[in-house]
């Protein structure tokens, strides 16, 4: 025995050493997962994001939330997983050191669509317990969204300690979501589970409910009976929905309109350029907002306000332009007047593509423009609520103009009785060129709103011509009121049309419509009366 | 008037670019075999829309032509003669597609045409082609069910584009339920057939899919995303399929994003939306949505880093984007350049019959081959929009699909072959082995 002890000291010394060098392959679960980060395999990645997330580190949470913001960096060379932080200092994500600087062979994590939907997971059973109010409602939500058995611990935990009443009711829908797919939850806990869900009422719950699979026979009956009390409540909400749609589709109709209504309403000019003045408005748009991008960013917020102004000079201008240069020559020849403003349109459309170049030009959205709030069970995007108040604005404005102002009675003089108002003192082509002027500037301003929703690109104008021309025409030429009403029963017709016919029928159904209206109403819903007509 | 102006302006222009890239090896023959007239150039016709609608999309094509010519002539031209490139401006107008195609082979005599983007502007000008047997290069993905002699077809056919996403969908995202959106014309109306009997083949129920169709242009989606939220809420997993047109798309995808409808619940996979189209969007909210082609720009290969830096250096914009039509252009003007050399003329018959079989690098690392139907092989790529307005290829084919001109998902067309190298025929019935002819 005693002879064998060199030798097996040696052995002993020698294994050690192994097992010294051999460390890191048997450093647990935790940090072979990390590892699995850096070998660029969707499968991997996955596989890595399911044992971090339930390893109990504390650094799960860091490595988790770095790999939703892309700022996880797997070096796939050594095989090391740095997380850069949000204020650039990095760790080491194996063992939490921190590191000087990460590699610059070093890459992003990447992800795909099954990834991100782990990672939410992951994050939303890590992030119940946060601080803060908005991530735990934000993670009770995910939660509800995977409803994985897994979280069940995790929801249960917060759910006893939470205080605040909309994420507990969060929390407890999570829950109920769970529940339904457990295989071994008891019926009583399905049962409640179904009527929380119930409770919510939207189109989730009632995702949940329809996929539920295999049930004993009292859940599946009162899961039907929730399911269809879902569905009818639904049903009166898409009506709302409908509605919202047809007012938000209206105030584009008017927006864009409501400058012909001007130039070719109140004065009489068919402007088929009118289109064109709406585009040279959004580009104007697209200028204000690259000047600001690169010289003064923390202003981007305020860019459409600022456009708004000078959209308006620029297509004003252009449009006296146009008054003084073509349109005063043509006046009582509508036919020649069709033909100059449609080579006009072309001649604009041509300009801008030269200087612009033929592809989209990118308008951002402000962030008061983005996103959407949910009323009721309808998403409103706000950047549809702020067009509406925004053509409202305008329309109020252009009304009291007319109404209160010096340059509005001589407009409405003017094209009621150009002879007799000529000899009262008017300068009646001075008041033409700043009315066309007037309608197109409006028409600019309608721009700045429109490349928040459309393509801002040189064919921008042709889209919406048809469109004003239909609304001035419907609502009746030269009435202000009749432009406000055409647009909307144009916008809300055609909303509540394109669910049951399809946007293409319901398109021709619209055009159809107003066709046979025109048959039996000549001048449009509010005609004009008097002798002012026969002008 | 303003077309014929637009496309002097055109043509003088590219001839000046020529001139002035190739200055110095003009200067250096010249002095060699004296002054030569211009019938010593060959002449490649462009007939890509500079104004109009398409003129988003096809302007880069044309710079695309220009660009390989110019690179083409750096190199020495082909058969010793310098190429010349003929431009006109079809002006997105279908039928003045057709006049234009017959002013460039009757008045300027070109060899070969590069062109065309829509599917009815192809229509339009087949029936010149075939009278004046000239050659036509085609870029653009389309729907299939074509095998024309005078056409070579180097976009994507249905099964190299449409048939792979939708098996990524149903495979690594188990896609249950299909939304099948697309714009009004007979490309989507076309492809969604054949995807919707492909589908059904794979055992998709009826009521599992939607099938939408909205106009050109169509700019407010409101009611449309909340049909696809709707029609998502059924308790399986849903994808979009979106053949929308150009324009369309980014009014469609804002709406998608201002609605909340993200990557992760609900994808999109589009079939017309390349860097070009995503130029025109905040692509943050974007954020893994999908899209199938056979190129990305972001592609590392050596082949497409150089091309890249080309191709920015050509137009001088260090941001130029390159995108898939483009890449079609590159594979076909380099099998024409070869079938030229290979028969050793420019006579369109002897072209036509020795581009078969032609071999071409394409720029993702594979080589392209021209297989009897005038179709092409091409690999195909499933990319997730990114941030920067890139793609990140998340799927690949393990090799190359060659393109089949008829598709064997259609009743009508499954029998159907194109061979124009042993039947000499574009729409030949394998299993009564008779040649349909141009009457069907």
């Amino acid at each position: 025995m005693l002879a064998n002890l060199p030798a097996r000291l040696c052995a002993l010394a020698l294994s050690l050493f192994l097992i010294a060098f051999a460390l890191p392959a048997f450093a647990g679960p935790f940090e072979d997962a990390v590892a699995k980060f850096a070998n660029d395999d969707f499968s991997d990645t996955d596989e890595a994001i399911g044992v971090v997330a339930s390893s109990g580190n504390k650094l799960a949470f860091p490595i988790i939330s770095a790999l939703q913001d892309g700022r996880l960096m797997a070096d796939p060379d050594s095989k090391k997983v740095y997380v850069v932080g949000a204020d650039g200092k990095s760790i080491d994500a194996a063992t939490g050191e921190p590191v000087a600087s990460v590699p610059d062979s070093a890459s992003a994590v990447r992800l795909n669509n099954r990834l991100r939907r782990s990672v939410d997971a992951a994050l939303g059973s890590l992030t119940l317990q946060s601080p803060d109010l908005a991530v735990r409602l934000q993670a009770a939500q995910s939660v509800f969204k995977s409803h994985e058995e897994t979280a069940l611990e995790a929801v249960d935990g917060a759910l006893a300690k939470e205080t605040n009443k909309s994420v507990k009711v969060a929390l407890g829908e999570a829950r109920a979501a769970i529940l339904l797919f457990k295989s071994d939850a008891t019926e009583v806990e399905k049962l409640e589970a179904v009527a929380t869900l119930k409770a919510r009422g939207d189109q989730e719950a009632l995702a949940l409910l329809t996929g539920m699979g295999d049930q004993p026979a009292s859940v599946t009956k009162a899961a039907a009976s929730a399911i269809g009390s879902i569905q009818s409540s639904l049903a009166v909400w898409s009506t709302v929905q409908n509605a919202w749609y047809g007012l938000s589709l209206g105030s584009v109709l008017l927006l864009a309109a409501i400058g012909l209504a001007i130039t070719f309403g109140v004065m009489g000019v068919i402007n088929m350029a009118h289109g064109e003045m709406v585009m040279l408005g959004a580009y104007t748009t697209f200028v204000v907002q690259e000047v600001i991008r690169t010289r003064y960013p923390a202003l981007f917020d305020y860019s459409l306000l600022i456009a708004v102004p000078l959209a308006f000079l620029v297509s004003g201008a252009i449009g006296v332009l146009i008054e003084r240069s073509i349109i005063r020559f043509l006046y009582g020849r509508p036919l020649e007047t069709l033909l100059a403003t449609w080579g006009l349109s072309l001649v604009l459309q041509q300009a801008v593509r030269t200087m612009f170049g033929p592809t989209n030009r990118e308008v951002g959205n402000p962030s008061w423009m983005s996103g959407a709030f949910e009323l009721g069970q309808i998403t409103i995007t706000y950047n549809r609520l702020w067009i509406l108040c925004f053509t409202l604005a305008v329309f109020a404005i252009l009304l009291a103009m007319l109404r209160y102002t010096a340059l509005g009675l001589e407009m409405r003089a003017v094209t009621q009785n150009r002879r007799m108002a000529a000899s009262m003192g008017i300068a009646t082509s001075r008041v033409d060129a700043l009315t066309f002027g007037l309608g197109s500037g409006i028409a600019g301003i309608a721009g700045v709103a429109l490349s928040q929703i459309d393509n801002v690109s040189p064919n921008l104008g042709q889209s919406y011509i048809i469109d004003s021309f239909m609304v001035v025409v419907f609502g009746g030429v030269g009435n202000l009121w009749g432009t406000l009403v055409g647009a909307f029963t144009l916008g809300i017709a055609n909303k509540f049309l394109e669910p049951v016919a399809g946007a293409v029928l319901g398109k021709i159904a619209i055009l159809v419509l107003i066709i046979l209206f025109i048959q039996k109403r000549p001048r449009g819903l509010f005609a004009l009366k008097g002798r002012a007509v026969e002008a | 008037m303003l077309t014929k102006s637009t496309h002097d302006i055109a043509a003088s222009f590219s001839r000046r670019g020529l001139l002035a890239a190739t200055a110095g090896l003009m200067l250096g023959l010249a002095s060699i075999t004296g002054a030569k007239a211009a019938d010593d150039t060959i002449k490649v016709g462009v007939l890509h829309s500079l104004s109009g609608t398409m003129a988003i999309s096809e302007t880069t094509l044309k710079d695309t032509i220009l660009f390989l010519i110019d690179e083409q002539n750096k190199k020495g031209g082909v058969l010793g003669k310098k190429l010349e490139a003929v431009v006109v401006d079809p002006a997105s107008n279908w039928p003045l597609f057709a006049e234009k195609a017959r002013e460039l082979i009757t008045k300027d005599k070109v060899a070969v045409v590069f062109g065309c983007w829509t599917s009815v502007s192809r229509k339009s000008v087949l029936p010149v082609f075939k009278e004046l047997n000239n050659i036509l290069f085609y870029p653009v993905q389309y729907e299939g069910e074509e095998s024309e002699r005078n056409v070579f077809y180097t976009g994507a056919a249905p099964n190299q584009q449409a048939i792979p996403a939708v098996d990524y969908l149903m495979k690594d995202e188990k896609v249950k339920r299909w939304v099948l959106a697309g714009t009004d014309y007979v490309y989507p109306r076309t492809t969604n057939k054949i995807l919707e009997a492909y589908l059904k083949s794979k055992g998709v129920a009826q009521e599992d899919i939607m099938i939408n169709y909205t106009p050109f242009g169509h700019s407010d989606w409101q009611t449309i995303v909340a049909d696809i939220k709707k029609f998502g809420s059924a308790g399986k997993k849903t994808a979009v399929v979106s053949t929308i047109n150009g324009d369309a798309n980014v009014p469609f995808y804002k709406e998608l994003g201002n609605q909340g409808i993200k990557a992760k619940d609900i994808p999109v996979v589009a079939f017309s939306v390349g860097e070009e189209e995503l130029a025109g969007i905040d692509t943050k909210p974007l954020l893994g949505h999908l899209a199938a082609w056979n190129y990305f720009q972001s592609i590392k290969t050596p082949a497409n880093e150089k091309f890249i830096k080309e191709w920015q250096a050509y137009t001088k914009n260090p941001k130029r984007t390159t995108n898939d039509p483009m890449e079609a252009h590159v594979i076909g003007f380099n099998m024409w350049v070869k079938a030229v050399e290979k028969v050793k003329s420019t006579d369109p018959d002897k072209v036509i019959d020795a581009l078969p079989g032609i071999e071409a690098p394409n720029l993702t690392g594979g080589t392209s081959k021209m297989l009897p139907n005038h179709h092409i092989t091409k690999p195909v790529f499933i990319g997730e929009i990114k941030g920067n307005g890139q793609f990140d290829v998340v799927w690949k084919t393990p090799s190359l699909v060659p393109g089949d001109a008829w598709s064997k998902e259609l009743d009508g067309s499954k029998d159907l072959i194109g061979d124009w190298v042993e039947k000499k025929c574009g729409n030949y019935n394998v299993k009564t082995n008779k040649c349909l002819g141009s009457g069907s």
